[in-house]
């Protein structure tokens, strides 16, 4: 398990100076998945080693989001002061992306 | 008693209590609107409304549960390893979904938000609420719009995908693993994604997949849109 931790961990860390060295617009952390992706296909890490520490990881991954979640109570003035357009935009715009990104993908899956 | 406050041990207890209840809360009653991440932001920013305790005391407890998000990315890459074929099979449809999924994001968000009348600041901090928060922030930042309504509307976006995302994909036709996993991640991201890995490890797998990916295209898509339409 700390094993698990300490490569993902290392990976974060890879990832966010490769971000910061380079300017770039991705996140260090998302960097870091695909470096991860990358080292698990090159075999330098073994999925064994890191398994029991991403599985309990990713087991509570909707925790993680709660505080940041919470921070949203910071800036109900900024919502409220155009909540219309703001709501409806919003939840419109969630549902047009859900089934324009499912049907495209699902169609030309289908296809062959 | 005070000194209790601002200790981490405050923050960290509470959101532990609350999730835990929130998720047996989820776990006996399966109804979709008492999604445990939903319930137990909506019931901490009360309860710290009602005891007037400030968000900051709240923060030093809540950073060190957010420090946990950054490696929980990285771990996404287990799934995506695990089930490497079967995401390899379908990488075109998954690309043009993402690629497709962005555009309408972009569009459909500023648009909706424009048609009603929203003032231009924030029509432009409505455009990048499906990627995950980094990268939207800077979106956000290089157009000009408002980056704490951003951040703000990027977990609304992410709840509403999560509560209802995998019921919304299957009224509506939209029934593979993959196919879910994608719209359900390009959508509404990290939440999205955490609600699809306790549906289906494939469709949570192509999930986490398209936070990246939605990420990339919407970072590369706005300012090339921008350069189109001569906005900047």
């Amino acid at each position: 398990m700390l094993q698990g931790f300490v490569w993902l961990l290392a990976f974060q860390f890879a990832g966010e100076v490769l971000s910061r060295l380079f300017a770039l617009p991705i996140p260090g952390n998302v960097i870091g998945m695909a470096l991860l992706l990358v080292a698990l296909a090159l075999g330098l890490v073994k999925e064994a080693a890191i398994r029991e520490a991403a599985e309990l990881l990713l087991r509570y991954l909707a925790l993680f989001f709660v505080p940041a979640g919470v921070g949203v109570m910071l800036y109900f003035d900024l919502i409220g002061r155009e909540w219309l357009p703001i709501v409806v935009g919003t939840l419109v715009s969630t549902f047009v992306v859900m089934a324009v990104t499912g049907w495209v993908e699902q169609w030309l899956g289908a296809k062959k | 008693m005070n000194g209790l406050l601002t200790s981490p041990l405050f923050g960290v207890s509470l959101t532990l209590v609350v999730f835990y209840l929130a998720q047996g809360l989820y776990q006996r009653t399966r109804f979709i609107l008492f999604n445990p991440v939903f319930v137990s932001i909506f019931s901490i920013i009360g309860f710290l409304l009602l005891t007037r305790i400030d968000y900051a005391a709240y923060a030093r407890g809540g950073d060190l549960i957010l420090f946990l998000l950054g490696p929980s990315v990285v771990a996404l890459a287990l799934p995506l390893w695990q089930r490497r074929q079967q995401i390899l099979e379908r990488k075109l449809p998954i690309m043009a979904g993402v690629a497709a999924g962005a555009l309408a994001s972009i569009v459909s968000a500023a648009g909706t938000a424009w048609l009603l009348g929203a003032s231009p600041k924030v029509v432009l901090s409505l455009v990048a609420k499906s990627v995950t928060t980094p990268i939207a922030i800077g979106i956000t930042e290089k157009i000009g719009g408002i980056v704490p309504l951003t951040a703000a509307l990027v977990v609304l976006t992410g709840c509403l995908g999560a509560i209802c995302g995998p019921e919304f994909c299957r009224l509506i036709g939209i029934r593979t693993p993959t196919s879910m996993g994608l719209a359900v991640g390009t959508a509404s991201h990290g939440i999205g994604t955490a609600r699809m890995l306790e549906e289906d490890r494939l469709a949570g797998a192509v999930a986490g997949l398209a936070i990246g990916l939605n990420g990339l295209v919407t970072a590369l898509l706005v300012p090339f849109l921008w350069l189109l339409f001569g906005l900047d």
